[in-house]
């Protein structure tokens, strides 16, 4: 790795490169989601490295949410939502013809905003996965405690693993949820506002977590939370909405997407500055 | 300290007397409406087990009439447990009859509980809201059509077109016509009931669900149904004692005289449940006139009544269940 690192600097190209490294595992480009008739966020262009985490922050009804369920075509859960332009995975168009998108789910994980998981015991929530994937069952031991650990879970929950989930804390709930999505061995974790739910104790559990899975997966979060943004993220990107003249319908629309920390100390567009500084939103 | 406040005028806060006694009245009266209902129906559970009482005390002490309409002039409980239910002569075996209704209820479920949670499972999981807002309606329809035309329908179309073409021994009454009959009554209950306990399942575990990447069918069966079980387990209760409690289809189609049933446990028979027992002794077309014999269907709906109340009761701790759990 190191001598790649050195050839690139050698080059005498543009910082960015050593620093744009990691391969682009997803690619977002020229984006527009519709439910219905309504566009709910437009033009949106992201490629998303691996072995990162990518954050998604603005205002309420930004399409933050949106676009990230498009991400792993969750979005064709709900009647009339519609993706256009291209939602690449490993260069594989997401919503080509030949696409399943339960496929999708299995490489494109998911957690979300509020900690959902199934009136099952907690051995059950995380072999939920796997067993519908084919994963013989003599495996399930093993795969139960590597996710549980890999979550930082696996200490308060090793002895009741045949207890319901349902009687765990909301931290605890979320961490289980991501142990869930981390055993049916995704590539990208997607995580829609994991926090919002959670005091902060369990939100900092969260966050330490996230820096250990960066080096076995690649994610990408919502959050409405900046300083959280600002703490977790390589890369962020700033939404916000404009009012749609021809409807008079709020659209979201990605203004800015850099690094994290440039778009915390010098960001390009003025919107985002006063974001950031808390001057708006 | 600040200074004593001024009493105001005693009245300012008595507000109208008239509106206040006009409200007690009102009170009354929605009290009222709701103390007749209990009250009717407690009278009628009274009426119910006291004539009920008052047959088992016939058996004890037969009183001579009674006696007169028997072959060898004796009356005993035993009476309650022969081969045939034949109230003239004094034979109220009530296997006979519990039987016929289990077969009925057996055979209904048989046919409603897979449509009726299939239904469910498409109305609640697959369906689009504008195939549901369709569907739903036709589903109450056939929920709203008379006993009375689906007991012609069992008796006049399903005898001899379903239930005598499978079978060749199978008359044109028959229990299994019956049955089939009161399965296609409560299919829309059963559906009905495990629709809204599916739709109660919170969308999270859906979507979870399909985040794991599980197919609709996979979420369906391992998600939701699990999740709504208790109510789904009310459904199937509520419409077994409907199933129980329902009279005119196997009056019709069942073919068994309320006056002498034999007792069969075989469905292609014909064969008295205890409603249709009922319903053709009070219609009272064979004039019983002895009394003793007369109130044997006061007792046949104690038992029914002490049945449907059971399962009624049941179904109402799961469906409370499935309330605490969300």
């Amino acid at each position: 790795m190191t001598e790649v690192r050195a050839l690139n600097v050698d080059d005498t190209l543009s910082d960015d490169i050593v620093v744009d490294d990691n391969r682009v595992v997803m690619d977002v480009e020229d984006v527009s989601v519709y439910y219905g008739d309504f566009r709910a966020v437009r033009d949106v262009h992201m490629p998303v490295r691996e072995h990162e985490i990518t954050a998604m922050i603005g205002p309420s009804g930004c399409g933050k949410s949106t676009m990230l369920r498009s991400l792993n075509r969750m979005n064709d859960l709900i009647e009339g939502a519609r993706v256009e332009g291209r939602i690449t995975y490993q260069g594989i168009d997401l919503y080509g013809p030949k696409v399943d998108p339960v496929e999708v789910r299995r490489r494109i994980g998911m957690v979300f905003q509020k900690p959902n998981p199934f009136p099952k015991s907690i051995e059950e929530n995380i072999t939920f996965g796997p067993r519908i994937a084919g994963v013989p069952k003599s495996e399930f031991p093993e795969l139960v405690e590597r996710s549980l650990r890999s979550a930082a879970i696996w200490d308060e929950v090793k002895d009741r693993l045949k207890d319901s989930a349902l009687g765990l804390s909301g931290g605890q709930q979320q961490r289980l949820c991501i142990a869930r999505a981390i055993a049916t061995t995704p590539d990208v974790l997607l995580m829609d506002e994991p926090c919002s739910a959670l005091d902060p104790i369990a939100t900092g559990r969260i966050e330490d977590l996230m820096q250990q899975l960066k080096d076995d997966y690649t994610i990408v979060i919502v959050t409405h939370n900046m300083q959280q943004a600002a703490r977790v993220s390589d890369r962020c990107a700033f939404f916000t909405t404009e009012i749609d003249a021809t409807n008079d319908r709020r659209t979201g629309q990605l203004v800015e997407y850099d690094r994290t920390d440039k778009i915390f100390s010098n960001p390009a567009d003025e919107r985002t500055e006063n974001y950031v500084t808390g001057r708006f939103g | 300290m600040a200074a004593p406040v001024m009493p105001a005028d005693p009245d300012l806060l008595a507000g109208n007397p008239k509106r206040r006694q006009k409200e007690s009245i009102v009170k009354t009266v929605f009290a009222g409406a709701a103390t007749t209902s209990l009250v009717i129906s407690i009278l009628i559970v009274g009426s119910l087990l006291w004539k009920a009482q008052s047959f088992v005390g016939d058996l004890i002490s037969p009183p001579a009439d009674a006696l007169a309409e028997t072959r060898d002039g004796m009356i005993s409980l035993s009476n309650l447990w022969t081969e045939q239910w034949a109230p003239r002569f004094m034979q109220f075996d009530i296997k006979t009859l519990l039987v016929a209704s289990v077969i009925v209820t057996v055979v209904a479920m048989a046919v409603a509980g897979p449509v009726g949670l299939g239904a469910a499972v498409y109305l609640s999981e697959y369906a689009s809201p504008r195939v549901r807002r369709i569907l739903k309606p036709i589903l109450e329809v056939l929920a709203g059509i008379p006993s009375v035309v689906l007991g012609f329908f069992a008796l006049r179309w399903i005898g001899p077109n379903i239930v005598q073409n499978l079978f060749d021994s199978a008359g044109n009454q028959s229990l299994l016509a019956a049955g089939l009959g009161v399965g296609l009554l409560t299919i829309p209950l059963v559906a009905s009931i495990s629709e809204d306990a599916m739709r109660s399942v919170p969308n999270a575990l859906r979507e979870a669900s399909a985040g794991l990447g599980a197919r609709k069918f996979t979420t369906s069966t391992r998600v939701v149904l699990p999740a709504a079980v208790s109510g789904l387990v009310a459904a199937f209760i509520v419409a077994t004692s409907r199933a129980i409690g329902e009279t005119m289809v196997v009056f019709l189609a069942a073919g068994g005289s309320g006056n002498s049933a034999q007792f069969t446990v075989n469905p292609l028979e014909r064969g008295a449940t205890m409603t249709a027992a009922m319903a053709s002794q009070a219609s009272g077309t064979d004039g019983t006139i002895v009394e003793t014999a007369f109130n044997s269907l006061f007792f046949v709906g104690a038992v029914l009544f002490v049945i449907t109340l059971t399962l009624n009761v049941i179904a109402d701790r799961f469906v409370r269940r499935v309330r605490q759990q969300y």
